[in-house]
C-alpha cells in the first residue's frame, strides 16, 4: 500500500513538472503565434514544422549562454529570486484537480494551500528585483509587491464567497458540486446557493488573476517601454529562462484555478457528453487564449490607477458581495 | 565619510533614461531625478549624434546640401526638402511651376501622414499596446510604396530640386494614392475604435501632462503640441507657402492642453491631410515640373533670407546667408522638436514616469532632428 503510493506520488511529481515546463515552454510559442494572430503577420515558423520546435531553440540558446552574475549584486538572493518563483508555482499543481482522478493529492485545504504559494511568488520578483541592484529592477520589484498586495485583498474576498457558497475548500468537491450540464456552474449558477451576483465575482476573480500572474495590462513586472525589462532587466541565460518558465506556470495556475472555480472544471457543459480532464484543459486553454488576446489588445493602465481599480472598485463590491452572499445563505 | 543627499527633506536618486531605453526611440538620454516614482527633475542630454549639419551646410554646395536635409527628421523628410528648397528659391528668386507645387504638396501631406501613423503606432507602443504599431505599419507601408515609385527613396527623400521636382508623377501614383486615401479613412474608425476610445487609453492621456498656452509660446514650441494646448497657429494657413492658399483644410486645435489633446491633434491632421492630398490630385495642372532658367551654378545674391514650413512636427525654418558664393556663409536650421523637448523638463515636473514617458510620447520626437 504504502510503496502504490509512494509510485503514484513520484508518477505525479514527473508528471506536474513536466506540465508545467512543457506549458511553459509551448505557451511562448502559443503567445507569439498568438500575437502574430492578432498583428496579422505569421509568427515563428522557421524552427521545425510551423515553428514547432522554435521553444526548444529558445531553450537551447537560453541554456548555453554564460551565467553572468553582474558586479553589485547581492549573489545568492540574485541566484535564488527566479526559484523562488518557480517552486511554488509548480508546488501549486498539487492541489489542481484535472480530473476526478488525475489529482496529485487530495487535499481538503486546496485552495488555501494554492493561495499560499501564490503569495510565496511575489517574493521572488522582490528579491530578483532587489538583489540585481539595478534601479529599473528595484522600482519593477516595488510596484509588483503594491500590485500583488492591492490585488490578493479582492481575489481572496471573492474565493471566501466561493467557499461560503461551496460549503468546501477542497477543490475536488467545488468541481463535483458543478456537475450535469454548464447551467450547474459557479459562473452562472441560478440556485438558491449562490448569491446573484456570482459573475461580477468571476469577473472580479479574472481580473485579479491578470494582475497576480503580471500579465497585460497590467504587467507593472515587467513594463518593458517604461522599465526597460523590470525585474529581469539583470538576468541572463536561463536565470531569466527560470523567471520566464515560472511567469508562464502562473499563468496556468491562474486560469486552472478560474476553470475549477467558476467553469466546472472536469464536468462536462452538456449532461449526456461524459467528465473527463479533455474538458478541463479545453477550458484552461480558453482562459489563457483569453489572457493572450488581452494582453495584445490593450494598452497598459497607469500604476496608481490600477492600485486605484484595486481599493476603491474591486474590494468594495467583492466586500458587498461577500456580505450579500453571507446574508443570503443565511436567509435561504 | 559624509553623505550627500541634494535636498534634506527627499532621498532622490538619479535614473538614466536612456541612451539606450526602449521609451526614447533613439538615443536620447534623460537623467531624471527620481523621489520614488516622481520625477524631481528632468534633465535631456543630447548631443549622442550630432553630426554637425549646420557646418556641413557651409562646405558644400547649395545643391549638395539637399540630402542632408533628409537626414535631419527622417521620418517628414519631404518636409524638409520642402524647406530647403523653398528658401534656397526665395534667395534665387526662382519661380516653380503650378504643377511642380502641387505635387510638392501631394507628397510632404503624404509623408505627414505616414509620420503620424508611424507616431500613433510607437506612441500606443510606449503605452504598452505593441498591436496598433504594426497595424499602422501596414498602412504607412503603403504610402512608402507610392513614394517609392516616384521618388526612388523609402525614408530620406531627395526629391525636390531647386525650380521643381526630380521626376513627375505618374498615373499609377494619382490611382494609387487615390485608393491608399480610401483604405485609410476606413481604417481611421477602427484606429479610432480599437485605441482612442478605449478606456485605458483615455485614462492615461485625459488631464495627464498639461502644457499650458503660455508654457508652450514661452518654449517656442510649434505642430501639434503648440496646437494641444489651444494656439491656432500653422504655417500652411499663417505664412502661406507654395500653393498651400489653394486647398481648403482645417487647422485641429484642442485647447486642453493635455496629452489627449495632442494625441487628437495629430488624429485628426491625418484626416486634413487627406484632404489635401485629394483636393491637390483633383486640381492638378498640367505643364513642366522644372522652372526654366535655373542655373547649374547657384550663387544667390549676397543676403540674409528666412523660409518656414510646417513639417510633420511643427514649423520647421530654415536661415541662409549668402555671401555671393557658390556655398552658403551660414546655415542656421530651427527644428520644431529641439524646442519641444525644451518644455520637457517643466511639463513632466512631479509627474509619475509612466505618465512623463507618455508625455514625451506626445512630443513625438524625433532624435536626429534634435540632435543636427
Amino acid at each position: 500500500m504504502l510503496t502504490t503510493e509512494l509510485i503514484r506520488l513520484l508518477a505525479f511529481l514527473v508528471g506536474i513538472i513536466a506540465f508545467a515546463a512543457g506549458n511553459a515552454a509551448y505557451l511562448v510559442y502559443a503567445e507569439r503565434k498568438g500575437a502574430a494572430f492578432f498583428q496579422r503577420r505569421t509568427g515563428p515558423k522557421e524552427v521545425g514544422p510551423q515553428g514547432l520546435l522554435q521553444p526548444l531553440a529558445d531553450g537551447i540558446k537560453l541554456m548555453t549562454k554564460q551565467l553572468l552574475v553582474p558586479e553589485g549584486v547581492d549573489p545568492i538572493l540574485f541566484k535564488i529570486a527566479p526559484i523562488m518563483l518557480m517552486v511554488p508555482a509548480v508546488m501549486s499543481f498539487v492541489a489542481i484537480p484535472f480530473s476526478e482522478q488525475l489529482t496529485a493529492r487530495h487535499i481538503d485545504l486546496g485552495l488555501l494551500m494554492i493561495f499560499a504559494f501564490a503569495s510565496v511568488n511575489v517574493l521572488g520578483l522582490l528579491i530578483g528585483g532587489w538583489g540585481s541592484a539595478n534601479k529599473y529592477a528595484i522600482i519593477a520589484s516595488a510596484r509588483v509587491v503594491s500590485q500583488n498586495v492591492a490585488y490578493e485583498i479582492p481575489m481572496l474576498l471573492t474565493a471566501i464567497t466561493l467557499v461560503m457558497a461551496t460549503n468546501t475548500m477542497n477543490l475536488n468537491e467545488i468541481v463535483a458540486q458543478q456537475g450535469g450540464g454548464f447551467w450547474n456552474w459557479n459562473l452562472i449558477r441560478l440556485t438558491w446557493a449562490a448569491s446573484p451576483l456570482t459573475p461580477v465575482a468571476f469577473l472580479i476573480f479574472f481580473t485579479c488573476m491578470l494582475c497576480e500572474t503580471n500579465r497585460a495590462p497590467f504587467d507593472m513586472a515587467e513594463a518593458e517601454s517604461e522599465l526597460v525589462a523590470g525585474t529581469f532587466t539583470e538576468y541572463p541565460g536561463m536565470g531569466f529562462g527560470v523567471f520566464f518558465m515560472g511567469e508562464y506556470a502562473n499563468i496556468v495556475i491562474g486560469a486552472s484555478l478560474v476553470t475549477v472555480l467558476f467553469l466546472g472544471g472536469w464536468q462536462s457543459p452538456l449532461p449526456f457528453l461524459p467528465n473527463s480532464v479533455v474538458w478541463f484543459l479545453m477550458k484552461m486553454y480558453a482562459i489563457i487564449f483569453t489572457v493572450i488576446w488581452i494582453r495584445w489588445t490593450y494598452p497598459r493602465i497607469q500604476f496608481y490607477k490600477l492600485l486605484n481599480l484595486s481599493w476603491k472598485i474591486l474590494i468594495p463590491i467583492s466586500l458587498f458581495n461577500l456580505i450579500l452572499t453571507a446574508g443570503w445563505l443565511k436567509v435561504f | 565619510m559624509t553623505l550627500e543627499v541634494v535636498d534634506k527633506s527627499l532621498e532622490t536618486f538619479v535614473l538614466n533614461l536612456g541612451p539606450q531605453h526602449p521609451a526614447t526611440h533613439g538615443v536620447l538620454r534623460v537623467k531624471l531625478t527620481m523621489d520614488g516614482e516622481y520625477i524631481v527633475h528632468a534633465e535631456p542630454v543630447l548631443g549622442y549624434i550630432h553630426r554637425m549639419h549646420e557646418k556641413m551646410g557651409e562646405n558644400r554646395t547649395w545643391a549638395q546640401y539637399m540630402p542632408n536635409t533628409a537626414r535631419m527628421d527622417y521620418l517628414a523628410a519631404l518636409s524638409y526638402n520642402h524647406g530647403y528648397a523653398a528658401a534656397v528659391e526665395r534667395a534665387m528668386g526662382i519661380e516653380v511651376p503650378e504643377r511642380a507645387e502641387y505635387i510638392r504638396c501631394i507628397t510632404v501631406e503624404l509623408n505627414r501622414i505616414a509620420s503620424h501613423l508611424l507616431w500613433f503606432g510607437a506612441f500606443v507602443l510606449d503605452l504598452g499596446g505593441f498591436t496598433p504599431l504594426l497595424y499602422a505599419f501596414d498602412d504607412r507601408e503603403q504610402i512608402l510604396d507610392l513614394l517609392e515609385a516616384i521618388t526612388g527613396a523609402r525614408l530620406t527623400f531627395c526629391y525636390f530640386r531647386f525650380g521643381g521636382l526630380y521626376n513627375d508623377i505618374d498615373d499609377d501614383f494619382i490611382t494609387g494614392t487615390r485608393a491608399f486615401i480610401k483604405r485609410l479613412r476606413s481604417r481611421m474608425p477602427m484606429y479610432h475604435d480599437l485605441v482612442t476610445n478605449n478606456i485605458i487609453l483615455i485614462k492615461r492621456l485625459k488631464e495627464i501632462g498639461p502644457i499650458s498656452q503660455e508654457m508652450a509660446r514661452r518654449y517656442g514650441a510649434t505642430g501639434p503640441v503648440l496646437r494641444g494646448s489651444g494656439v491656432n497657429f500653422d504655417v500652411r494657413k499663417h505664412e502661406p507657402y507654395s500653393v498651400y492658399p489653394e486647398f481648403d483644410f482645417d487647422i485641429p486645435v484642442y485647447s486642453e492642453g493635455d496629452s489627449m489633446a495632442r494625441y487628437m491633434v495629430r488624429m485628426d491632421e491625418i484626416e486634413q491631410s487627406m484632404r489635401i492630398v485629394e483636393q491637390g490630385l483633383d486640381k492638378l495642372p498640367e505643364g513642366p515640373i522644372m522652372a526654366e532658367k535655373v542655373p547649374k551654378i547657384l550663387k544667390p545674391p549676397k543676403g540674409d533670407y528666412y523660409c518656414a514650413v510646417e513639417a510633420a512636427r511643427g514649423s520647421f525654418g530654415i536661415r541662409l546667408v549668402s555671401d555671393g558664393t557658390n556655398t552658403p556663409y551660414r546655415l542656421k536650421l530651427r527644428s520644431p522638436t529641439f524646442s519641444n523637448l525644451s518644455l520637457f523638463s517643466e511639463a513632466c515636473h512631479g509627474m509619475i514616469m509612466a505618465d512623463a514617458l507618455a508625455l514625451m510620447g506626445t512630443l513625438d520626437l524625433v532624435i536626429p532632428e534634435i540632435d543636427r
